[in-house]
């Protein structure tokens, strides 16, 4: 069985500081660290996990800048066979849907029976690219997948829905699955595995190896804001009988109960 | 501070911190209030192969370098002082074979730890041989092909867990520490068993227990270096690995450091946050200072090991001896910046305090380790 999965280098953001940059476009990110996309994580331990099952390839795609082969060489070291990147430097900040156009136009000329991206990108959080990825191949696909049980011809998933609703599909292959995270437990690279693949090539694809259509301009970023501080706090202040009785006073008049 | 690390070495510390953060941290508490043995933590270590910086490539491992060691050693004391010792025990449990075994011990040995498959343990002190190593009173005595063992090892850093283990003994009584050897003996040989587990202050999870010898027939080809040369080789190992207590001591206290720290800019008291007084303000920036003037230590020391320094027990007593003082003092004063919270077992610092103790007893007590640093310099003038 042969496998694409789709990884973006994102900065992580949970637990830092995000300002916006001078552009008013985009963020400062000269003070954060990069890593795997979370769910993208979550992608290529699937795909390893198939692999083990099937064997076959694992080529690992990604649209970013030169640092990106640090996390490409990482996807080497869990388990991907190939890494092909992209060079984002040759393209004017591609929006969603020229990702996905320039995704495809590379993955056209590569043999695959599932391609899986995660589910969603914790920096931008569209949640198109695996979408409208598919859309493009004109293959089959399901979104927010938290199971999959392949066999070589077709493939089960479940799907995650609202309310804890669980969708169960029965898709023909190739086809394109976004994973969410929890689908598994990815593993982590091991020493001798990060040091094996410091020595594998990945390989590098600008613009001109690439036979690409017509970028289709959907959607430009126009301005990126902090929102500015509402008073929608009401802090109540007082003894705590006080407190309470205004607290009290609110939700009846609120008719919240 | 940047202390240029390589890029292998960058990766063997981002890996670390990665399994510290996400597998470490949310179950210190537990292995701390149980103090069982952290098995599912070993077996990460083992698929990551972080063993296998303990071991040099002909060996079956990746480095054996004292840097890499000290690397992981902090990263994993950083965030539990404890739970990182089924590694540190080992590394120090195998050095004696590293730095005096033959070539068929080491490869016969070696590549076990590199992989994790087995844990080792070093086993030097006894009830009544603790500083003075000299006083050990557990004997080899010489029968055909095999010596037997006979005596009990006292507070063994991985005993009951390791498979092998490396045991100081007399070979000859009458000539006291010029008479000890060293001998490797493997966890089910006859009359080798186990006393009882020892109910810690701190590094809780961290298995440490008595080793008995009761007529245990070990073959003489498990004798390291030569007979009377286990003095010796007890020493170069402790100069090879008090840099390792060093980083366990600066990861401990970079650990209460970053809590403190975190801690001062949530605190608010008479209207600001506690980071906003100078009394705390002061506090943190003699903790990080301390700190990295440790760290600093330890690094040079490494990589003077790592240069092939012929002698290094003076500057590996230093570091030792700074990094455990200044990790005991940091800790209390992370307690004491978190206050009543830091008191509580709900927060981390209280514990940190209780590991970072520790450094400075064992491994050789600080005050041996000022006879050390003293007797050698006062050779140099």
């Amino acid at each position: 069985m042969d496998i694409i999965v789709c990884i973006k280098r994102v900065p992580q953001t949970a637990e830092a500081e995000v300002s916006i940059d001078s552009t008013g476009k985009s963020i400062q990110k000269d003070r954060l660290t990069f890593d795997m996309n979370e769910s993208d994580t979550y992608a290529l331990e699937e795909a390893v996990l198939l692999k083990e099952k099937f064997e076959g390839n694992i080529t690992v795609l990604s649209l970013g800048y030169p640092d990106t082969d640090d996390t490409l060489r990482i996807a080497l070291a869990k388990g991907a066979d190939n890494a092909i990147r992209i060079k984002a430097e040759n393209f004017e900040n591609p929006d969603a849907f020229q990702t996905a156009q320039i995704l495809k136009s590379v993955i056209k000329t590569i043999n695959f029976d599932i391609i899986l991206t995660g589910c969603i990108a914790t920096d931008d959080a569209y949640s198109q690219i695996g979408v409208t990825l598919a859309e493009l191949l004109e293959i089959p696909h399901a979104a927010l997948v938290i199971k999959v049980d392949a066999n070589e011809q077709r493939t089960h998933v479940h799907r995650e829905l609202e309310e804890g609703l669980i969708e169960h599909l029965d898709i023909k292959l190739p086809a394109l699955l976004t994973i969410l995270t929890g689908i598994n437990e990815p593993r982590y690279a091991s020493l001798i595995a990060i040091r094996r693949a410091a020595k594998k090539e990945i390989q590098q694809l600008g613009k001109e190896n690439i036979e690409l259509e017509d970028l289709v301009i959907n959607s430009v970023i126009e301005e990126l804001y902090v929102p500015p501080v509402t008073k929608q706090v009401e802090i109540l202040t007082g003894s705590p009988s006080e407190t309470a009785t205004k607290l009290a006073g609110i939700v009846k008049e609120k008719g919240l109960i | 501070m940047d202390y240029f690390l390589t890029e292998e070495e960058l990766e063997i510390k981002e890996l670390t911190r990665k399994i510290a953060e996400e597998k470490i941290k949310p179950v210190r508490a537990k292995y701390d209030e149980e103090d069982s043995f952290p098995w599912e933590i070993v077996e990460v270590f083992r698929q990551t192969d972080l063993f296998a910086v303990l071991v040099p490539e002909k060996y079956g491992g990746i480095s054996g370098k004292v840097i890499d060691v000290v690397i992981v050693t902090e990263e994993l004391s950083r965030v539990c002082g404890g739970i990182g010792l089924s590694l540190g025990g080992s590394g120090l449990g195998i050095y004696p074979v590293l730095i005096s075994g033959s070539e068929e011990q080491k490869h016969k040995y070696l590549p076990q730890i590199a992989t994790g498959e087995k844990l080792a343990a070093f086993a030097l002190t006894e009830a009544n041989a603790g500083s003075d190593a000299g006083g050990i009173e557990t004997t080899a005595t010489k029968d055909g092909d095999h010596y037997i063992l006979n005596g009990t090892k006292q507070w063994i850093t991985n005993g009951g867990e390791a498979e092998i283990y490396t045991v100081f003994v007399l070979t000859d009584k009458s000539k006291g520490a010029r008479g000890a050897s060293c001998f490797i003996v493997e966890k089910g040989t006859e009359g080798f068993s186990f006393g009882k587990k020892e109910d810690k202050m701190g590094i809780r999870g961290s298995a440490t227990r008595e080793l008995v010898f009761d007529n245990c027939r070990v073959p003489k080809e498990n004798l390291v270096g030569r007979e009377g040369f286990g003095f010796m080789i007890a020493m170069k190992t402790l100069d090879k690995s008090r840099p390792m207590v060093a980083s366990q001591a600066v990861g401990i206290a970079q650990g209460a450091y970053e809590e403190a720290v975190k801690y001062s800019k949530e605190r608010h008291q008479f209207g600001k946050p506690i980071s906003a007084f100078q009394a705390v303000q002061f506090m943190l920036a003699d903790m990080a200072t301390q700190i990295e003037a440790a760290r600093a230590l330890v690094m040079a020391t490494a990589r003077m090991i790592d240069a092939g320094a012929k002698r290094y027990a003076k500057e590996s007593a230093m570091c030792k001896v700074f990094a455990s003082d200044m990790a005991m003092k940091v800790t209390i004063d992370a307690v004491q910046i978190l206050g009543g919270y830091g008191y509580m077992k709900e927060y981390p610092v209280e514990k940190m305090m209780r590991d970072a103790k520790i450094t400075q007893i064992y491994e050789g007590t600080n005050q041996i380790q000022r006879s050390i640093i003293a007797s050698n310099l006062l050779k140099e003038f």
